[in-house]
This record gives structure tokens, sequence and C-alpha cells, in this order.
């Protein structure tokens, strides 16, 4: 009773996520496809409360709905380029286009229903370990401790970058 | 697994945060404007029923039959999502907090919170986070340069002072240990946090005003210069749920600093009458909004640059600093014996003595300069 | 623990179908009468002038991008808070490491000025 409850809540959350993917790819406006990537996140989000993973859900939420999808709009704004025009089609494109994506799924199914032996039982992961946030700090800080050093050294990188890139005007501070 | 009373009681609990919030919001508007009348020797609202206690009801009524406009060339879809994304991450961020311990109803036993999750502080983060795409679209639908800057300029704002929101966030957590809110409460059985972090409690009213988008920190919707901002083009309904989510907020947010600074529910009796949570929680709450409507008559608007300066340069080196001293001090009286817990606020009391005169100093420095 | 999540799936459901009620209402009861001038953009009386959405300053995108390097920080910072106190000086120190090298980015946008709105 409770897994199918859970399966049921799993495909509802899958048609979500990939609803919004192709809504995404196919919307022709910009703004539409950055709420579309929302919602996509939030799917995503959903999956991870799925593995028992509330931190990672949240912090999913935070991070990626709620900072970088306004950075994004807030480019779209800025460039003004709200309105996508419709691309130049180049007629010899689209039949390759297909046969690509034809080969593609093929390479695929064969991948998964040949080559993997067994494909019936996933364990979930998950409900073994500890994941809350005290638990999570503890292996963050103790063994992945340089990792996390190096991040702070990757977010000056891109702070330092996004400053140069931008380059207002005034140097330093001072006046009005 | 799934029981139905226990559904049951998922959808009675939210049922009842959710009417509470708004008849929260109704009165709250009524709370403000007698107030404010108080303060400036008007009298405001008194003849809808007694002491314009029906005022609100009125006013709903009245925006019902309101006609609702949308702009030529506007984006109608968003146009009309805009307010209810807006209105939802208000009212959602209640969903986490306890109002109480536990109590005894129809042979139960009932939390007196919705949903008490133990990423409780992250996931008030999360909302917090998705609560700027309502504004900024709303300013970006209505095809009015006017709303546009101020959804700009709003979203802006919210997303600078989120940090320092985040930071005073995890002040809390380093004091109480968990992330859990019903756990932060009991941390404050002993002694409420805003005895031993007098200055995060001050920096998080001061963050939760401008998320808020309240005076002094109104700028995004200043009548002089933007015509209302992101809401100048909204009317009827649409606009009634935008002032729905501001004034929501400040009732959410309010109960979140009494949550994580004030006591939460903890008052005298509390454990032998668990019913008397709510009450406590709803008199701090109502204190903190009095103080609210209070800084809105006395403080004139903050200039939008000083604003993203007091956010940026020094709120956010603030509570970073805070932080430190608070985790330093956690430490030491681990270390060398309980008492020691009290250079937490010494020395962040110091830190903010520090702080006012290094912006004394500089604003002064800029007005010689003008001279 | 999955469960506390469903309640809040059902305070979400319960809070959009109320601001979506209101909308209804307002779509109800409203009156509609339409006209050229009324659908014009508020421009406080005046005629409107030029478009109504147009490009924004950088500003806002170097504040955006702060934002995030500053928000990935803070939510580095929750986990670190509550295993503190078992984390000990080691995560003092290992904190102060970490905020050390990103108060260098923080007083290189104050000094090349990106914290300085006009």
């Amino acid at each position: 009773m409770a897994v199918d409850f859970e399966l049921i809540m799993f495909f509802i959350l899958a048609g979500v996520g990939i609803g919004t993917a192709a809504g995404m790819l196919l919307s022709r406006s910009a703004v539409y496809s950055a709420l579309f990537l929302v919602l996509n996140f939030g799917a995503v989000a959903g999956f991870y409360l799925f593995l028992n993973a509330p931190f990672i859900a949240m912090a999913q939420i935070t991070v990626y709905a709620g900072a970088i999808m306004v950075l994004f709009l807030f480019v779209i704004m800025l460039l003004g380029a709200e309105k996508l025009t419709p691309p130049e089609v180049l007629p010899w494109q689209r039949p390759l286009a297909v046969v690509l994506a034809g080969i593609l799924i093929l390479e695929a199914a064969y991948l998964l229903f040949l080559r993997t032996p067994g494909l019936g039982e996933i364990q979930m992961p998950g409900f073994g370990p500890d994941t809350s946030p005290a638990a999570i700090g503890a292996i963050l800080f103790g063994k992945y401790l340089l990792p996390f050093e190096i991040t702070s050294v990757l977010l000056l990188t891109a702070m330092v970058g996004a400053i140069v890139l931008v380059r207002p005007r005034k140097q330093g501070g001072g006046q009005e | 697994m799934i029981d139905l009373a226990l559904v049951l009681e998922w959808v009675i609990k939210s049922l009842v945060v959710i009417f509470m919030l708004l008849g929260g919001f109704a009165y709250l508007t009524w709370f403000e404007r007698r107030i404010l009348a108080r303060m400036q020797t008007r009298v405001g609202p008194n003849r809808a029923g007694w002491q314009g206690l029906l005022q609100p009801v009125a006013d709903a009524v009245k925006l019902v039959f309101k006609e609702e406009l949308i702009p030529a060339r506007a984006d109608k879809v968003i146009f009309v999502l805009a307010p209810i994304l807006t209105v939802v991450p208000a009212t959602v961020l209640a969903v986490v907090i306890p109002f109480g311990t536990q109590v005894i109803l129809f042979g139960r036993q009932v939390n007196l919170a919705v949903a008490d999750i133990n990423v409780g502080i992250l996931f008030l983060m999360a909302v917090a986070s998705v609560a700027v795409y309502g504004i900024v679209l709303a300013g970006w639908s209505s095809n009015n340069k006017f709303a546009l800057m101020g959804g700009m300029r709003s979203t802006a704002q919210m997303i600078s002072y989120e940090l320092a929101l985040g930071l005073s966030f995890v002040l809390v957590a380093l004091m109480a240990d968990s992330l859990q809110l019903s756990e932060i409460v009991e941390a404050q059985r002993t002694m409420w946090f805003v005895v031993l972090q007098p200055v995060g409690a001050i920096v998080f009213l001061i963050v939760t005003l401008a998320e808020v988008n309240r005076a002094p920190f109104d700028m995004p919707e200043a009548e002089q210069e933007l015509a209302a901002g992101f809401h100048s083009e909204y009317s009827g309904m649409k606009f009634a749920l935008f002032f729905m989510a501001e004034y929501q907020k400040m009732i959410v947010i309010s109960i979140i600093a009494v949550t994580l600074f004030f006591g939460g529910y903890l008052g005298p009796f509390i454990g032998r009458f668990p019913w008397l949570g709510p009450v406590y929680v709803l008199g701090k709450v109502v204190a903190l909004l009095f103080g609210m409507v209070w800084i809105r008559a006395t403080l004139p608007r903050i200039r939008y640059d000083r604003l993203m300066d007091l956010g940026w340069k020094v709120l956010l080196p603030l509570v970073l600093g805070l932080v430190l001293i608070t985790a330093t001090g956690i430490l030491l009286a681990d270390e060398f014996g309980n008492s020691l817990v009290w250079s937490i606020p010494v020395v962040s009391i110091l830190a903010g003595f520090l702080t006012v005169g290094l912006v004394d100093r500089s604003l002064r420095r800029k007005f010689n300069a003008l001279r | 623990m999955l469960f506390d999540y469903m309640a809040i799936a059902v305070f979400v459901f319960f809070s959009t179908a109320i601001a979506v009620t209101a909308i209804l209402l307002g779509g109800l009861f409203g009156p509609r009468r339409k006209s050229e001038v009324k659908s014009e953009p508020y421009e406080s009386g005046m005629i409107p002038i030029g478009p109504g959405t147009r490009r924004m300053p950088v500003r806002f995108y170097l504040v955006a991008v702060l934002f995030i390097l500053f928000d990935i920080e803070v939510v580095f910072f929750l986990p670190w808070a509550v295993s503190f106190r078992k984390l000990g000086l080691f995560g003092l120190i290992e904190m102060f490491i970490f905020i050390g090298i990103l108060l260098v980015g923080y007083f290189y946008a104050w000094k090349k000025g990106a914290l300085e709105w006009e």
C-alpha cells in the first residue's frame, strides 16, 4: 500500500519533471523557459525527498530555483531578450536530426535492455545512513574537508570573474 | 500506511493555519491603520462596526467588485500567475512553525505544528528565495517601465538581504545545535536567544523589514518615483493578493522571529497547559507587529543606494562576524566552563557598536566631502 | 519522514487553492468595461513613452552573481552550524579558512566598486 502510493507520487513527479523539461526546450519565450526550468528544479527536489535526502532537496531549491534562476531571469531582462526569434531552418538538418536521435534511442535501449543484466531490482539508497543535517555536516567537514575548502576557491574565482566581466566604470568607492 | 485520520489531521491543521493567517491579514490592516492614525493624531477607520472592526470585511467586498485591468501587450498568463506566486510562498513559510508542544484532541496526540521537519530553517530559506519570482514576474509581465524597474529593484533588495537573513539563521542554528524549529524553541527553555544574541536579533528584525518590503525599506514601491512599483498595473483581487502577501509575510516573519529569538511558544505554565502555546505566540507576534507599525510611522524611506549599501557593506560583514564570535564563544564555553557563554553577547554588542561607529564615520565623511 | 513533506504538499495545495479562488471571484464579480486608454500602461497620467520592457542596468547581474556565491556559502554554513559542537576547534579553523578565502573576494568586490550602487 505504502509502496504503491510512493510509486504513484513518483510517476506524478516524473511526469512533471519530463513535461517541464520539454516545455523549457519548446517554449519560444525565454521567460517561460526559465519558469519551466524552475518547476523542473522543483521536481528534482521532490526526487531528492523520495531518496530521503531532505537537506539536498532544500539546498536544491534554495540555490538552483532561488538563486541561479533569478540570475537567469535578470540576464534575460537586462538583455531585453524575452522573445526568441525563430531560428533559421537549414533544410538538410531536420532529417539528419531525426536519424541521429533514432540512433541514440536505439543505442540507449540496447545498453539498457541487452547489456545490463537484471535491471529489475533497484535498491533504494538513503534509508540506511543518517541524512540529518548534523550527519551531513560531520561528513562534509570531516571526510570531505579538502573539496569543501576548494569550493571556496571556486566561488572566489567566480566572484572575481563576474566583477571583471561587468567592470564598473567607477574605480573604488567614496563619493555619491 | 496512509491512514485517513492522518490525512484529515493535515487538512484540518493546514486550513486552521491558513485561515488564521487570512484573518490575521485582515485585522492587521485594521490594526495598522488604527495605530498609524493614533500616532498621527487622527482617528482612523472607526465607522464600519464597533471601533471599525468590520472595515476589513468592507474592504474585501469592495475589492471583489472592482474591475480588473490587464494592460494591453501584457503577458496575460504570467500577469495572472504573479500574484499567486507571491502569496503562496508567503503563506507556506508558516508550515514548519511549531505553535506549541503536543495536545490531546479527540483522543489523539496532536502536534501543534503542521510539519516539523528536521531541515526547518533550510526550508524557510528555500521558500524565502522562491518568493522573489512573483514580484519580478509581476513587474515584467505588466509591460510598464515603472513596474519593471520596481520589480527588479525589489528583487535585488530581497536577494541582498536574504544573505544577512540566512546568516542570522546560522546564528540560531549554532546556538540551538539544530535546524528543526521545535528543537530551537526547546533550546530556549532556560534562556531566550535574544539574551545571548541581542545584536543578531536586531539584525534579524532589520533584515526581515527589508525582506517584506516594509517601511523604511519600501523603496521598490516608492509612490513618488515608481508609481507603486511592481504592482502599479494591478487592480481588484489581484492587487488584493499582493497586499495580502505583504501582510501575511509581516505576520509570518514575526512568528519566525518569535520562534528563533523570543522563545516561540514558551511562557509561564506552558508545561501544565500546552494550549497556552499559541496564545503566547500570538502575544509576542502582536508586540512585534506593533513595533513594525511604529517604525513605519517614525522613519522616512531610505534611499535605494543607501539601502543596498546597508545590506552588502554593513549587515553582511556584521552577521559574518557574529557567526564567528558565536562559534568561538560556544567553543570557549564548552572548553572552559559554561559562564564563558556570556562572552557572546558582550563581544557581539561591542561589534555592534563598532559597526554603528564606522557607519557614522563614513556618513560624516561623505557629508563633509559634499560641503 | 516523508509524511511531513506530504503535510507540506497539502498545505501548499490549500494555499494555492485560496489564491486561485480569490482571483476567480474577482473575475466573476468585477465589471468589464474595456477601452483603449484604460489598457495603456499607467505612467501617472502622462502619455506612455517608449516600450514597456527595456534593457536593465548590468548592476542587477552583478548583484545576482554575488548573491548566488554567498547563498551557497550560507547553505554550507548550516550543516556546519549543527555539527559544530562535534567538530570543535577543528571546525572553527576550517570555517575561518573558508570565510577568509571568500572575504578576499568580498574585499576585491568592494574595492572594485562592485558593491557601489549609483
